[in-house]
């Protein structure tokens, strides 16, 4: 198929997505607005995990870290200084952290530098780490960070965290972040520095041969997977409101992890089909968690046990589809010419 | 160092624990040469390969390039200074397709960024396109062109050992080292491959030098050999005094082998 066809078609399925958000906008539910606004956010999360692990090879667990960096300095931003005045109650906030203000955008974009920044500094002594060694230290820096969080309450307000966060963030906004991070990580999946990460993930000594700085390279996916982390994190900050160090521990990039897997290590189609199923399952399974009767037979509801479910389904996964649903396949537009081109056939026939 | 030597080393040692596994290499390679290095198992041949490309380094003694010190240069600057390498047991991007290997080994010589290819600006478009039909052409050139869309490690064996040279074709070298390049194949393949070695050399000016069993191969082509024996070089000249030295004889054949000795 044209190229130039294709970016049509591109072009229609993002209208097509406007379209839809506009009529959910004033048909669905809060409830259901909500859950479409987490799956946006999981999947800026996925891919952003997604380039790191999946395509590069970087067994990353500090995800959850990132995240922080990002809500963190998003929410500073947008909380208006009188808000932050009423705020800080353990101790009073510097002045440059009560007086900083920025829009909405700029707030979100400030969020993933800063933790984009935070990926340089932990990347450049720990990136010269093997697989396992490097996902321990990751693991400890997201912990790190959530110490910090804790103890510069003139900063963070400390275990209280943050409240009444302005909700900026509106259909409008995650999705047009998803698309935006789509965007980006698809186009550099696509070339040739692309190339050279799966390269990384695939040999490398043979890229070291091929003269491929590895270090460097591992250095630039880290960061830029890490900079869509902050934004998911800012996004996830102003669409919840409220944010606490409580919320960043393991268990956060467990379900990002957990998305990336499930999709396929490698196929941004997976993250995204993973990102919406798992995030409606989520919430949907939260019936288990309420006590349920079967006839006469009355099952007490268990807090967590959706997690448990969770778990057990990824240890299925592992063990009889390693590889996700997708693979390292991808959506192709061919796909569904081809599709459409073989029902003519036959009716033709 | 004479004006057309390409490559020296001088005095290349290399020690693990204590254990030597190279003693006091020294080789002048000449510019535009195809030359062996040869040796029975753990001679050392392929540590030497890994001092002069990086992956080790030396215990002592100095790699020169170009009358360049190149010792201790990390693998990706060798490369980047026009030494490509293959590997004995195959090393390619498993996952990605043929073309896609080729094109990795093109990405040294780019000179637009991620950047300029997530913003889809258009010396970035030319660029990926050029890097395309540099790689299609590389693969022309080792007969892979029709398998490009393959994934790598569905290729069959001899042509895995293709796709590895025109990787390293790509990273544009002066200088190409092959491991094994005849190894696992039968005696029709193997001669190809000396006229294929012979053809690669004139059309893109490189010198070679190549570690391998197969002695057909060796004195076939090789104008020069160097010989080692756990890790100290025990012979060095052209394949006709090679092939009649004592030493080598012995070391391949053992004592017996030698007549009168």
């Amino acid at each position: 198929m044209h190229a130039k066809t294709k970016t049509m078609l591109n072009l229609m399925a993002v209208a097509v997505l406007g379209l839809f958000l506009w009529w959910a906008d004033d048909n669905l539910d809060g409830y259901q607005i909500q859950i479409l606004n987490l799956i946006a956010v999981n999947i800026i999360l996925a891919l952003s995990l997604n380039l790191i692990y999946g395509f590069t090879g970087l067994f990353s667990l500090g995800h959850a870290g990132f995240m922080a960096v990002g809500a963190y300095v998003c929410s500073v931003l947008i909380l208006s200084p009188e808000q932050k005045e009423m705020l800080f109650i353990l101790e009073p906030a510097f002045d440059w952290v009560r007086e900083a203000q920025a829009p909405f955008f700029v707030a979100v974009v400030a969020g993933g530098l800063a933790a984009a920044l935070f990926a340089v500094l932990v990347g450049i002594p720990l990136l010269r780490l093997g697989d396992d060694y490097l996902g321990m230290a990751t693991l400890g820096f997201a912990e790190i960070i959530r110490v910090l969080a804790i103890n510069a309450p003139r900063v963070t307000n400390g275990a209280l965290g943050f409240k009444g966060i302005p909700d900026y963030a509106n259909l409008y906004w995650n999705f047009g972040w998803c698309v935006l991070t789509l965007y980006v990580i698809i186009r550099l999946v696509a070339s040739n520095s692309g190339n050279v990460f799966k390269a990384i993930r695939d040999d490398e000594t043979a890229a070291k041969a091929m003269g491929v700085d590895v270090f460097r390279q591992k250095l630039l996916s880290f960061t830029i997977g890490s900079f869509f982390a902050g934004v998911g994190g800012a996004l996830l900050a102003s669409l919840l409101a409220t944010i606490d160090p409580k919320m960043f521990t393991f268990v956060l990039t467990f379900n990002v992890l957990m998305i990336v897997v499930t999709g396929g290590l490698g196929s941004i189609t997976g993250s995204i089909l993973a990102g919406i199923v798992i995030t409606i399952l989520l919430e949907w399974l939260r019936i288990v968690e309420n006590p349920l009767t079967f006839g006469d037979w009355e099952l007490q509801g268990i807090p967590g046990m959706r997690m448990v479910v969770f778990s057990l389904a990824l240890i299925c996964i592992i063990l009889f589809r390693r590889e996700g649903f997708m693979g390292k396949r991808e959506f192709n537009w061919d796909w569904v010419t081809r599709r459409f081109r073989n029902k003519a056939g036959r009716h033709a026939g | 160092m004479p004006a057309d030597t390409i490559l020296e080393t001088k005095n290349l040692s290399m020690r693990f624990g204590g254990l030597t596994a190279v003693k006091a290499f020294s080789a002048a390679i000449p510019r535009a040469g195809i030359v062996g290095l040869i040796g029975p198992n753990g001679a050392g041949k392929t540590t030497c390969f890994n001092m002069i490309t990086g992956f080790y380094r030396p215990s002592e003694g100095q790699v020169l390039f170009h009358g360049r010190d190149i010792t201790g240069t990390p693998p990706h600057r060798v490369c980047n200074s026009g030494i490509a390498r293959t590997f004995q047991n195959i090393r390619l991007f498993g996952n990605e397709t043929v073309l896609q290997n080729v094109m990795i080994g093109c990405h040294l010589r780019q000179k637009t960024g991620w950047w300029q290819a997530v913003l889809s600006m258009p010396s970035s478009l030319r660029e990926q396109r050029a890097v395309a039909a540099t790689s299609r052409e590389l693969l022309a050139v080792v007969g892979l062109e029709d398998l490009a869309g393959e994934n790598a490690n569905s290729l069959p064996y001899g042509a895995q050992r293709r796709l590895e040279i025109a990787r390293a074709l790509a990273t544009q070298p002066s200088f190409l080292l092959l491991d094994e390049p005849a190894a696992g194949m039968n005696p029709n393949e193997t001669q190809d491959l000396m006229r294929f070695i012979r053809d690669i050399r004139t059309r893109f000016n490189l010198t070679i030098l190549l570690i391998e069993h197969d002695m057909k191969v060796v004195m076939g082509i090789c104008e020069h050999i160097w010989v080692l024996d756990y890790g100290e070089t025990i012979a060095a000249g052209p394949p006709e005094a090679i092939k009649s030295d004592p030493k080598v004889i012995k070391a391949y054949l053992g004592e017996e082998a030698i007549p009168n000795a």
